[in-house]
């Protein structure tokens, strides 16, 4: 083994990379906290967890520059770290094994906590009492949707995701007679009905846009907002423009149009994941303490039905025992109770199981360890009496 | 008599907690401690009158026992009258509650702002101690201050300047005070139970008045107008009244039955007869307002007899509660632990052995009576030991003090004793603080009401804060003797090495297993192991900072000084966990949020680096190294 390559291997098993690790993550971690007055929860893990590089603009211009090492790069090393060591120094002897077992845990919950980063998909599943939906809703994503309603038996429907729209390429969809072109895109905008003639025409020219404000709004990262994109977007046929419309996720009532013979609807709305199967809320239950407003429990009961007839049964979710099913996990979120309405949080994670391993390979390691030391100290204080019981 | 003094101090600490233990006297020939002892409903559970007393008190006086004016602390519960007699928290609540026109020219309502102060054209001379009013001096301008509250109340709650804050607090104060006063009977009647006799009789002929009048048919005027007149006033104390004193029919065991005065005398519409209750209230009314002390003792024994058949476990928990609020064991366990820990710090110097035992008695006692004091507040909510802020300062508190009392029994230096005497009490002192937001038993919000997690991840992550204090505190002796003494000879300081290392090995153990489990509940009540919630991270930096200390130690990275100053920064770190993140008002964790605690925490933060500086001053200035 050449120089190089030796200093190379002590550099990655060496403990004091592990403590300088260990204190960068620190400090990233602290650093992250403290961000989230400013950024809110989601900015903050984009921007320091889940990347290589926390990155900071120099003020007035967009230049990007690194100035502290992100999650993924903090979090690559201690593995290489980790595992490096292990490798390295593993012998298989009792007075280690515990420390092995917990770093074991150690590395699967690091890997378990970026499986589930990669994977994991939320969203939201709105429901009034006595609805169904086939669908959950995302939370911080849109869509715009044009849906070919011609055919009473069914919709034809062309969702462009809220990032293309953005680009404001023009594009061409096989199963749209016409190019969409975006026009103006605001990510977070306030609307509100047109005072008077005083204003400046709008830039919609169809639909109910002409109607409209929108005012760009900056935008907001607290936890109990979104924020609310609107965008002017035209439809262009082979023959010219068919008009402007504003789009909005706020627009809750349909703009229809006809074009080329066949009735169309345009819309933004939360992007949707659709389901194998459908839930109708049955029943909400939101209790408060009494003389309080301090809530007791939520509760929301459901019925689950497949398609195909194999599932039609209750279910009922509440705070602490959410529903498993078809890979999927449904958790009681919010609910109005006034309005007899709940929110349940739906959430894919594949590698959900990940921590419940680790958790139990961490404590079993510790505790290990913990005995060994133990029995040790007892065995050492027996052994020698360099301490006695203080004499008089 | 050196022989004896262990026992002598476990004597002066027997005879401390016996007086505490002196049963309940009557401060004069009113049953008030009978009266204290009454079960109502209140923030969602059934508790004593007393407590309601007392943490009312608490809120509206904010600061009782830390009023310059009143530093004995028998005399900080006590409210002084403008005819000078001094009034338990009970008999105060009792004048507020039955002869309330009284009970306003007493001062207990605190305005520290001089901004919102000017508001009520007051100068802080006209107050008790500067700060306390009375109701009777703000009343004239209590509209102002609804206008200003109504323009602060708007602006979030963190963006709010001094006067806003304070003017928000107080208009919450004094809507409090106003409720209170309606619970029971009308504040503005003089004869309250002879208006419900009166109602009472008027009600059949009244209610067909009524009938007639709205069939549009001949009918008695005044008896109509009067009935009217009635309901107006009841339904008036219904939508104020705050104590929900009026338990539901004998038998029927749904906690949603209790209602106050208002609701049950609205009721009378439908039952015809006043409910037995209220005029029992009524009749304590009357009687204390008249100065009529038996009869108002017969009206409490024939109440509670009544109570005693629907009630009987209502009735004996209540009476557990307001034994235990005059016990106040946390109380008498800080007095302990302070000389528990001077007690420590004088075996250093003399007496080693026999101060050493003495003070290990004293910490061994004030544990048991803080046991015992956590073991009665689990008891009475039916809960593990943590469930909000207070009780966690008192839980971790208790896991230090028994971590040292291990060590103290192993090593036998002192350094157990001293170590637990200041965090007992500082964890204590802390506790006191966050007492002043009302009662602390309180009802856990949905999400966290599941026991199964609450002794879980809430305890262990509990102790592992406390081990981590319990490390930096062991790390504090350390550098003090070290520096200022030349107490620390080489079997101390390697033993008190020792002792850090085996503690950081247990906050490591406990804070990590703590966290992941903590990860597994939000896994299983808001959908993901990890959100980066401020209190996540503040948890997680624990842990990344005990595995620093671990790993520097194994690596050789640091020597026992390194150590030393590793563990104190320590103290930082869980200081800020436990109480910055709260702070930052962000997060779903965020369920105590308190204000002044900044300045604290600020201070405590500024004295730990100022030790971490002390400690890396060059070995020749440690009076301990120079002997050598």
């Amino acid at each position: 083994m050449n120089d190089t390559v030796r200093q190379f291997r002590d550099f990655f098993v060496s403990l004091r990379l592990t403590v300088v690790l260990l204190a960068l993550s620190m400090i990233l971690v602290f650093a992250a906290t403290l961000d989230q007055v400013n950024l809110g929860i989601w900015a903050v893990q984009e921007k320091y967890f889940h990347s290589l590089f926390v990155l900071w603009r120099i003020p007035g211009t967009a230049i990007p520059l690194p100035v502290f090492p992100g999650g993924y790069l903090i979090g690559g090393f201690l593995l290489v770290n980790l595992v490096a060591a292990h490798v390295y120094r593993f012998k298989l002897t009792w007075r280690k094994s515990g420390i092995f077992l917990t770093h074991a845990g150690l590395i699967l919950l690091l890997v378990g906590e970026l499986l589930s980063g990669l994977w994991q998909e939320e969203f939201q599943l709105q429901l009034r009492e006595g609805e169904t939906k086939t669908y959950a809703e995302s939370y911080r994503y849109n869509e715009l949707a044009i849906i070919d309603t011609t055919d009473p038996q069914f919709d034809d429907v062309v969702v462009i995701p809220e990032t293309l729209l953005a680009d404001s390429t023009p594009i061409q969809h096989p199963k749209l007679p016409f190019r969409v072109v975006t026009k103006e895109y605001y990510p977070n905008a306030a609307l509100r009905l047109r005072a008077g003639t005083g204003e400046n025409p709008s830039l919609a020219t169809a639909g109910i846009g002409p109607q409209i404000t929108a005012t760009p709004l900056p935008l907001t990262y607290k936890q109990d907002e979104r924020n609310w994109p609107a965008a002017f977007v035209e439809l262009a046929g082979p023959e010219g423009s068919l008009g402007i419309w504003l789009v909005s996720p706020q627009l809750q009532a349909p703009q229809t149009f006809d074009y080329g013979g066949r009735t169309w609807r345009i819309g933004m709305r939360p992007q949707r994941a659709y389901k194998p199967f459908s839930l109708t809320l049955l029943k909400t239950t939101h209790d408060v303490y009494l003389g309080t407003d301090i809530p007791k429990n939520f509760a929301s009961r459901l019925r689950l039905t497949t398609p195909d007839g194999r599932d039609d049964r209750e279910v009922l979710i509440y705070m602490n025992n959410p529903l498993r099913y078809a890979g999927l996990t449904f958790y009681q979120y919010q609910m109005d109770g006034e309005h007899a309405m709940s929110v349940l949080q739906v959430v894919r994670n594949p590698s959900w199981r990940l921590p419940y391993i680790s958790c139990a390979m961490i404590t079993l390691g510790l505790i290990v360890q913990f005995c060994i030391h133990l029995s040790g100290f007892i065995g050492k204080r027996r052994a020698s009496a360099a301490y006695p019981p203080a004499r008089p | 008599m050196k022989r004896y003094f262990p026992l002598l101090l476990l004597l002066l600490g027997l005879a401390l907690i016996g007086r505490s233990l002196l049963p309940l006297r009557n401060p004069a020939a009113f049953d008030v401690v009978g009266f204290s002892r009454l079960p109502v409903l209140m923030n969602g559970r059934v508790k004593p009158m007393d407590t309601v007393a007392r943490t009312s008190l608490l809120v509206l006086c904010n600061n009782v026992s830390n009023d310059p004016a009143n530093s004995d602390p028998e005399r900080s519960h006590r409210i002084a009258t403008p005819d000078n007699r001094l009034l338990t928290p009970n008999e105060w609540f009792l004048d507020l509650m039955f002869d309330a026109t009284k009970a306003d020219t007493y001062q207990v309502i605190v305005i520290d702002n001089p901004d919102v102060l000017s508001l009520f054209h007051l100068q802080p001379a006209d107050g008790l101690g500067e700060r306390r009013y009375s109701f009777a001096q703000i009343q004239k301008a209590l509209p102002e201050l609804e206008r200003q509250a109504k323009l602060a109340e708007p602006v979030e709650s963190q963006a709010r300047n001094a006067f806003q804050r304070s003017v928000v607090q107080l208009q919450s104060n004094v809507i409090l005070y106003l409720r209170l006063k309606e619970s029971v009977v009308a504040s503005d009647r003089a004869d309250f139970l002879g208006d419900l006799m009166d109602f009472q009789q008027s009600l059949p002929a009244g209610i067909e008045a009524v009938r007639a009048k709205e069939a549009k048919q001949p009918h008695d005027a005044v008896a109509a107008r009067k009935l009217i007149d009635f309901g107006e006033r009841f339904d008036r104390m219904a939508q104020l009244g705050y104590v929900l004193a009026i338990p539901p029919a004998a038998g029927e065991s749904d906690a949603n039955g209790w209602r106050n005065a208002g609701a049950a005398l609205m009721e009378t519409f439908q039952t015809g007869a006043v409910n037995a209750h209220v005029m029992a209230y009524a009749g304590l009314a009357h009687t204390w307002r008249a100065g009529r002390p038996d009869e108002f003792n017969e009206i409490i024994r024939l109440y509670r007899e009544e109570l005693q058949k629907g009630f009987p476990g209502a009735l004996a928990k209540c009476d557990a509660e307001t034994r235990y609020n005059n016990v106040r064991p946390f109380y008498t366990a800080k007095i302990l632990y302070v000389l528990a820990f001077f007690g420590a710090l004088c075996s250093w110097l003399y007496w080693p052995k026999e101060l050493g035992r003495g003070a290990f008695w004293l910490v061994a006692l004030a544990w048991l009576l803080t046991t015992a004091g956590i073991l009665t507040r689990m008891w009475l909510e039916g809960r593990p030991p943590v469930t909000n802020l207070y009780s966690a300062a008192l839980f971790v508190g208790w896991v230090s003090v028994a971590f040292c009392l291990g060590l103290e029994y192993l090593y036998r230096n002192g350094i157990g004793s001293a170590a637990a005497g200041l965090i007992g009490f500082s964890t204590l002192l802390i506790a006191s603080y966050l007492e002043l937001g009302g009662d602390t038993l309180e009802m856990m919000r949905a999400v966290l009401d599941s026991n199964f997690w609450l002794s879980t991840h809430v305890l262990t992550v509990t102790a592992g804060y406390g081990a981590t204090f319990l490390a930096g505190f062991l790390a504090l002796i350390y550098i003090v003797r070290g520096v200022f003494t030349q107490s620390l000879d080489k079997a101390t300081a390697d033993t008190l090495a020792r002792m850090v290392y085996g503690i950081v090995c247990f906050a490591t153990l406990f804070s990590l297993v703590g966290t992941v489990l903590g990860g597994i509940w939000a896994d299983q009540s808001w959908g993901r192991f990890w959100g980066w919630d401020p209190k996540e991270n503040g948890a997680l930096i624990i842990v990344i900072w005990n595995a620093i200390i671990l790993h520097a130690r194994w690596g050789g990275l640091v020597k026992q000084r390194g150590l030393m100053c590793l563990a104190v920064f320590g103290n930082i770190v869980t200081s800020w966990s436990f109480f910055g993140v709260n702070l930052l008002g962000v997060g779903l964790h965020n369920y105590g949020f308190v204000e002044a605690t900044f300045w604290w925490l600020l201070a405590f933060v500024a004295s730990q680096l100022a030790f971490i500086g002390i400690a890396n001053l060059p070995l020749a200035r440690w009076r301990s190294f120079q002997t050598r």
